[in-house]
């Protein structure tokens, strides 16, 4: 099969009003999440490094709502979104960034290593490419227990230039394995465009060299990512194998906090953020008579007072007990 | 009880533990058709069928990456890398997904996997011969075996296979016509816990995998001077088992140990500190270690055989640590 630039069509159920607001709801959570995230981290609650999806949002939440509740997810170190989408409750969620014990990850993984088993959500993981050899494992196990369960594996452009890329992809080629590469491709990895970095700009376009469908949509249409990828999740899950769909996208924020952008102009972002996502499909709800500006209105004032919360539980949750540091190193020490 | 090789030993382990468990697969190259490099898992792929004897391409982070996935899942996969050199493409693998799993979201997940891999080589030069064991041993997370004989081959890649934690299962290319006994009912080696190959009361020689051969041979030698050896096997190098080796060092008060891998930050390193700091008044003489000398093997034969250690220099590293006390009365004199 060869690759190819799909006509995304969008499906049924992306016409009821319930869903759209949901999908709404959900990329506002994480706009409101992640900015408070950066307040936080200015203020010294969150160390390290904190990498946010701002402007990413229709591609983390598209992702997650092609999926069912037991498909399997492996995504990379901006997951914060896509761990919110998958519906992991926001107080555990910023109480791992906060280092506390009631971490979704209890405190040991921090902002690039969001995790929840309830949530068939395996994992951010920060060396980059190196997360995409376990999902094609794990849908391994799915096709040799006979199980119709899709794993989705989420990573960005830069990623896609690493070894692991391309053994994990010709494996899932190989044996025709039940998982769907998703490459978000914000156009820069981590300072170095694209096309300073990759031979092949259209990263779709390397679906053709391990058998696998490729396509690309416009990331920043949340609609036209859930359905592309839904129409691949089946795909795979009636048994046609792995693919590879891009989600074009634009992060509106540094590479990390710590990243003062040099490598791109103001101009450029400034550009970008005219056209937000998240404003559009406000006014795209609002305009198609979807949902008036009071219901939207609502949802907004919803998620900020989640937000809120989540930072208090955060905030007032203990630390980690220091007699549980050496818990976890082994499963039976 | 029947003699049998190492080789023949690891099959048994795998078959049994095939046999007993659905949940273990094998992958690797050329497992299947080819019947394994070293022939361990040759007739399996037929006993067994594809599913559960996987060839795969030669891509080693696809492998431990795919085995970390459906480890995840709750599969027991045994990877097979051909020779322990080649773990060094897939290192990250290895050292940042299977030995992170279970730590780094707070013990959600588990990596019930077995790396089989083979150190040694002899004519093979320099990047086919390297003893790599210490760069594993190293890692909190992992466990690390290297059995010595065919009893504890089979024992300790049973108990591997059923154990919630990533074992690295490291063989030896010259040990696998090695002949020895071992029981034909069920039986394991646990884990982390060294054995006394030999009993003796002069000087306590600590070896592994194929040096403990070398030090049991040494240690005739040494008899036939009157010099009674205690080999203690290591078996285990993490969790390292250091009773037995301080128990003897008690009692010899004379410690060599001996590995082939170098002697620079080495498992010997380790163990000779340990004997140091947890019996330092025990010792009458300096602990000594006998390793391959600091050159990458070469591949000219007399070359190599300086480079590498064999049961004359054990004996020679005994013979200096026992002068020191056969020197002490003539002193006193």
């Amino acid at each position: 099969m060869s690759s190819e630039h799909k006509e995304v069509v969008l499906l049924p159920h992306q016409q009821d009003r319930e869903h759209l607001l949901d999908l709404y709801r959900k990329m506002f959570l994480i706009r409101r999440f992640e900015e408070r995230a950066a307040e936080a981290y200015t203020q010294g609650k969150i160390g390290g490094f904190l990498h946010l999806a701002i402007g990413e949002e229709p591609a983390n939440v598209g992702t997650m709502a092609a999926l069912r509740p037991d498909d399997d997810v492996f995504t990379h170190y901006r997951s914060h979104g896509h761990a919110l989408a998958r519906g992991m409750a926001p107080g555990p969620v910023m109480a791992e960034l906060f280092g506390k014990a009631t971490g979704v990850s209890a405190g040991r993984g921090g902002s690039m290593h969001l995790a929840s088993l309830e949530h068939h959500f395996w994992g951010g993981y920060a060396i980059v490419g190196g997360h995409i050899p376990l999902a094609v494992g794990m849908a391994l196990a799915h096709q040799y227990r006979g199980l119709d369960r899709v794993v989705l594996c989420i990573f960005g452009d830069g990623a896609v230039n690493t070894g692991a890329f391309h053994e994990a992809l010709n494996m899932a080629g190989v044996w025709r394995l039940p998982v769907v590469f998703v490459v978000s491709n914000n156009l820069y990895g981590m300072g170095t465009a694209i096309e300073r970095s990759s031979a092949v700009t259209e990263v779709y376009k390397r679906a053709a060299a391990y058998g696998m469908p490729g396509v690309r949509v416009n990331g920043n249409d949340v609609l036209e990512v859930e359905a592309a990828v839904r129409a691949q999740v089946e795909h795979a899950r009636a048994g046609n194998g792995p693919s590879l769909v891009e989600l074009v996208t634009y992060r509106f924020r540094g590479h990390s906090m710590a990243d003062p952008e040099l490598y791109r102009s103001k101009e450029e972002v400034e550009r970008r953020k005219a056209q937000d996502p998240i404003v559009q499909f406000r006014r795209r709800l609002e305009e198609q008579g979807v949902a008036e500006a009071a219901a939207l209105d609502a949802v907004e004032q919803a998620v900020e007072d989640a937000v809120d919360a989540a930072v208090r539980f955060a905030d007032e949750s203990p630390e980690p007990d220091p007699g549980t540091l050496f818990d976890y190193v082994y499963v039976n020490p | 009880m029947a003699d049998i090789t190492y080789r023949e030993a690891l099959r048994q382990a795998l078959r049994e533990e095939m046999l007993r468990d659905e949940r273990v697969f094998l992958l690797g190259e050329d497992i299947g058709a080819y019947g394994g490099s070293y022939a361990v898992t040759k007739g399996l792929l037929e006993e067994f069928g594809e599913k559960r004897v996987k060839d795969t391409p030669i891509s080693e982070t696809a492998i431990i990456g795919a085995a970390v996935g459906a480890a995840m899942d709750g599969l027991r996969p045994v990877a097979e890398i051909m020779t322990i050199n080649f773990t060094l493409v897939a290192i990250d693998q290895v050292i940042n997904n299977a030995a992170k799993m279970h730590y780094m979201f707070g013990g959600q997940f588990r990596c019930p996997m077995v790396i089989r891999t083979v150190g040694g080589g002899r004519r093979l030069a320099a990047t086919h011969s390297q003893n790599l064991e210490v760069l594993f041993a190293h890692i909190p997370g992992l466990k690390v075996v290297a059995p010595a004989t065919p009893y504890d081959a089979k024992g300790l890649l049973k108990a591997a296979i059923r154990d919630d934690d990533p074992v690295v299962f490291i063989e030896h290319s010259l040990l696998y016509g090695a002949r020895g006994p071992v029981p034909d009912e069920d039986y394991v080696v646990p884990i982390g816990v060294s054995d006394v190959k030999r009993r003796g009361r002069d000087v306590t020689i600590v070896a592994y995998s194929r040096m403990t051969r070398e030090a049991l041979i040494a240690a005739e030698e040494l008899a036939k001077q009157g010099i009674e050896a205690e080999v203690v096997d290591l078996r285990t190098l993490r969790p390292l088992d250091m009773g037995p080796v301080l128990d003897s060092v008690a009692r010899t008060n004379r410690a060599v140990v001996v590995g082939e891998d170098w002697r620079s930050f080495g498992i010997g390193a380790e163990v000779a500190a340990r004997i140091q700091e947890e019996a330092f008044d025990d010792l009458d003489a300096p602990v000594l270690r006998v390793n391959q000398l600091e050159v990458p093997t070469p591949y000219a034969a007399n070359l190599e055989k300086l480079a590498f250690p064999g049961s004359q220099q054990i004996v020679e590293a005994c013979l200096e640590v026992l002068n020191v006390r056969v020197g002490a009365p003539v002193t006193a004199g």
